[in-house]
């Protein structure tokens, strides 16, 4: 019996199987998130189970940060507005952003022009266009006033970002101003791989425009909406830029994200322990978001 | 799409919604540019009809260039874009180029991890990315931005090129690998070439994407000397409760004007980035 030895391979033949090539090449990226993705977030897990001033070393305290988050009614309040906000935001980028789509799902001149100039608000850094808002909003020189004065509204208008119910709705106008051209464009490039002759196959069907939309329209798009607007809950969800330049999570915490309360928690309290179990508070939710869509887009 | 309305229709289906959202998605840029060209005098006059300007002056202009370090935030922030851009890049084109072209095992969890990080918001990172900064004696340095951006870049540019890459006919390397061509030449050498409109896709996207980046930079920068333009702005133009408007809005239109240049060249691979994800599926 001829025993035969593995067959001889050479360096460059063992750098060429699929394998090796695979991981030698993907290695680098994999270490480097998973030093600067994958290590923070075990680390932001064990800080949660401390109590760690800024600058000193932490001390383990079990759940205790999570506790005081259950008993603190503040908490509570973060918890309902993020959610009040990450769905009225998402509401209207979805129903404005479909509006966007078919207004400009038709010919028309200069309409890559206006394509360009309508995706500006999404292109723009979030905090500039956020700081020309709160100039917008000023309690004292509002040109949105200005404008009610000037059609004759006979009081003085509001503080648009003093009174609690005007600051959330004002975030969640400015949050749908800046996101719904994603929406608005994605759908439209959705819209326009519809093939016509479904709408001419439907008309001669008898179907009204409600219809052609309600059952032609909308379910092909269905899978390209559900995308986006898990990918916009997520990123709605955890927003913090905009609520810190135009709030700081005021007035009396009533626009208060999970996000600006981590961070205050965490940077300007100084509590790294407490902040990291705020942060964390997202997570479930986020799990899920980030499964489903994850698991989404393979099966596509 | 269909055609034979009359003008009166058409002006209500098409003219009418789009000049809204068109007037809805610019008044905050007119805003700014009205504002920063007034005098103080107007500015700050109740009586006056606000949306224009009798006297524009560029005293605003003239003070923020030399009377902050809006320059040096600038440079700072393009610096901290170009590289951690091309960092992302790079790394991004090391995850999709076996993910797109190679069989192994492990290929589908490592493209869902890859698309499960790009989804990590940023806020669930930060406190613990601080203190680990913080522990490499980063703080305030451009370093601590360039080598934490890429974590969000790099799953970006991967998901996106993984797409493209798909869309690439393989004969080209088959042929190289059949004349000879090692695996890497193969990639170097046939592939990547073929791959440009990809890259500015998503090189576009990045480059935007830390433009706007905003978290990190406030928390990891906090000297005037090495802070990005939205952190400088919104620390060193608002004073307490003294909001300098003139200088505010000017900072803001100087500061989106690279992005919006760079945008204005390539909308349409911006747009074919912004839709290949969820379009192409």
């Amino acid at each position: 019996m001829i025993r035969r030895g593995p067959r001889p391979v050479s360096l460059s033949g063992w750098l060429d199987r699929q394998s090796v090539f695979s991981w030698l090449m993907m290695a680098p990226p994999l270490l480097f998130l998973a030093a600067l993705v994958g290590y923070p977030f075990c680390y932001g897990i064990l800080l949660s189970l401390q109590d760690r001033p800024v600058a000193h070393p932490g001390t383990f305290v079990g759940l205790k940060n999570f506790a005081a988050n259950f008993n603190d009614p503040i908490f509570w309040q973060v918890t309902a507005n993020t959610f009040v906000y990450t769905t009225a935001a998402t509401l209207l980028k979805m129903v404005g952003g479909l509006a966007l789509a078919l207004a400009m799902n038709q010919q028309f001149p200069l309409k890559n022009l206006v394509r360009a100039l309508l995706l500006l608000p999404f292109i723009v850094p979030t905090v500039l266009s956020t700081v020309a808002w709160m100039w917008i909003l000023d309690p004292a020189f509002s040109v949105l006033n200005w404008f009610l004065l000037a059609l004759g509204v006979p009081k003085p208008g509001p503080s648009w970002l003093g009174n609690p119910v005007l600051a959330m709705g004002s975030i969640i106008v400015i949050n749908t101003w800046r996101g719904l051209p994603f929406y608005g464009i994605t759908l439209l490039a959705g819209l326009q791989t519809v093939p016509p002759e479904l709408y001419e196959a439907a008309t001669i069907d008898g179907a009204s425009g409600w219809q052609r939309f309600r059952f032609v329209t909308l379910p092909l798009l269905q899978p390209i909406i559900l995308i986006v607007t898990l990918f916009s809950v997520i990123f709605t969800f955890a927003d913090f830029q905009l609520v810190y330049v135009l709030t700081h999570g005021g007035p009396q915490n009533a626009t208060q994200l999970f996000a600006t309360y981590a961070f205050d928690i965490a940077m300007g309290a100084g509590q790294l322990g407490r902040g990291a179990s705020v942060a964390l508070a997202m997570f479930p939710a986020l799990v899920l978001l980030i499964a489903a869509l994850t698991i989404y887009m393979r099966r596509k | 799409m269909v055609t034979g309305y009359g003008p009166v229709e058409r002006a209500l289906r098409l003219w009418l919604p789009v000049g809204f959202f068109l007037i809805v998605a610019l008044f905050p840029f007119y805003w700014m540019a009205v504002t920063s060209l007034k005098p103080n005098a107007e500015l700050y006059n109740r009586h006056m009809m606000p949306l224009l300007v009798l006297h524009p002056t560029l005293k605003h202009y003239v003070d923020l260039l030399t009377q902050t370090s809006f320059l040096l935030w600038t440079w700072n922030t393009m610096v901290v874009a170009v590289v951690s851009t091309g960092i992302s890049l790079v790394l991004g084109v090391m995850l999709a180029y076996p993910l797109a072209r190679m069989r192994f095992a492990g290929a589908g969890l490592i493209a869902m991890t890859v698309a499960a990080i790009y989804l990590v918001p940023q806020p669930l990172l930060f406190i613990p990315l601080a203190d680990l900064i913080n522990r490499l004696s980063l703080g305030n340095t451009l370093s601590a931005v360039i080598l934490t951006y890429p974590t969000m870049l790099v799953p970006f540019c991967a998901w996106l090129l993984l797409g493209y890459f798909k869309t690439v006919p393989m004969e080209l390397e088959e042929a190289a690998r059949i004349d000879g061509a090692s695996r890497l030449q193969t990639m170097r050498r046939i592939f990547l070439p073929l791959c440009t409109p990809g890259f500015i896709s998503a090189g576009i996207f990045a480059f935007t994407l830390s433009q706007n980046e905003f978290l990190y930079a406030l928390i990891f920068l906090t000297k005037s000397s090495v802070r990005t333009v939205p952190v400088g702005v919104i620390a060193e133009l608002i004073r307490g409760d003294v909001f300098y408007w003139g200088q505010l809005m000017a900072g803001a239109l100087l500061g989106s004007i690279p992005v919006a240049i760079i945008y204005s060249f390539f909308v349409e691979h911006y747009v074919a980035g912004l839709t290949s994800g969820s379009v192409k599926g």
